[in-house]
């Protein structure tokens, strides 16, 4: 299986990102630029964490124009597995293929730390290496990761099951004290509802190898490999969602 | 002709940079200052366009790009021109 990692000016974990999956995977990997028109055949498109656009006007607002994200787009629509990182993740909710939107941390400042995160699902296409409940501690780097939505769309997303991750103590306890950035709900990452695109404000790319003092993140990315190089068993609210549409 | 276009948070949206500048007028002691929204402003110069156009074309490209309809609203007015 091959990935492929987005580049945007402004990108800043896209080597991280390659790195983990290129070296630490051992998959390989293409660099795709936010200009061009063709994934290369990539089976997973990562959006990677940085800064796309200088993040003028709105994180993610500008990025989700280029050429290559309508790419991306009609890929995701397709069933094509994304997986968006930080920046990643603010870029996929701004495209419209997750729902809700990013707003500054409820401190007002820039959070670089680990976090714990619990496995919420562990049926999905990006978690099915994982247990419900895991704890992962994998670290954070950005300004706007308070995950929002209206009242109605978070209510649509809990039901069916959506919220893949949330912030927790260690000891997989969901506090307001672990929820660094003030989440709705806790949310550090979500699904869309077909179950092939995931969102998450935490790097699992800086978290994949022991030298970086966390190997958690690498379950994520072991996950996809379960799931594009095995036999396809999808999620069984995603084959209910496409019997229903 | 110039319009101006004012993006904020909706109502219903938590606003916590407003906040910040409402504790600070209070700490200076501006204790009629009930509540503080932050925006943003936009003025667009839009060529040969009349106001049939505009009113078209504005609220457009505010849902569009400028704001994001899920946390935030706008407003906008005609600066110059007809």
């Amino acid at each position: 299986m091959k990935f492929g990692v987005v580049q945007f000016p402004g990108s800043n974990c896209d080597f991280d990102a390659y790195h983990a999956l290129r070296n630490v995977l051992k998959r390989p990997t293409v660099m795709l630029w936010h200009k061009d028109h063709d994934l290369q055949g990539a089976d997973c498109v990562v959006l990677p964490g940085g800064f796309a656009y200088g993040d003028y006007l709105r994180v993610g607002a500008i990025a989700r124009f280029s050429p290559l994200m309508q790419q991306v787009k009609a890929f995701a629509r397709d069933g094509g597995r994304v997986l968006g990182i930080c920046n990643g993740f603010q870029v996929l909710l701004e495209l419209g293929l997750l729902p809700g939107a990013m707003l500054r941390n409820k401190d007002l400042k820039f959070l670089c730390q680990h976090v714990h995160i619990r496995v919420e699902d562990a049926r999905t296409d990006f978690t099915r290496a994982a247990k419900k409940g895991q704890v992962l501690r994998i670290p954070i780097a950005h300004f706007d990761g308070n995950y929002y939505a209206p009242a109605r769309t978070l209510k649509d997303i809990e039901r069916s099951g959506q919220v893949v991750f949330r912030y927790c103590d260690p000891d997989g306890k969901v506090t307001p004290e672990a929820n660094v950035n003030g989440s709705l709900a806790g949310i550090a990452g979500i699904r869309n509802e077909a179950g092939n695109v995931l969102g998450l404000m935490p790097h699992p790319e800086r978290a994949s190898e022991a030298l970086l003092g966390s190997e958690d993140g690498r379950v994520i990315f072991e996950s996809l490999l379960l799931s594009l190089e095995r036999p396809k068993r999808s999620h069984p609210k995603a084959a209910s969602t496409k019997v229903r549409s | 002709m110039k319009v101006r276009i004012l993006v904020s948070f909706k109502d219903s949206v938590l606003d916590p940079q407003g906040q910040t500048v409402k504790n600070a007028l209070h700490t200076l002691g501006y204790a009629a200052v009930k509540d503080v929204r932050q925006g943003k402003v936009f003025e667009l110069e839009l060529e040969g366009a009349t106001r049939t156009q505009a009113e078209a074309l504005v609220p457009e490209i505010a849902r569009r790009v400028l704001a994001n309809p899920i946390i935030e609203k706008f407003d906008w007015e005609i600066l110059k021109g007809r």
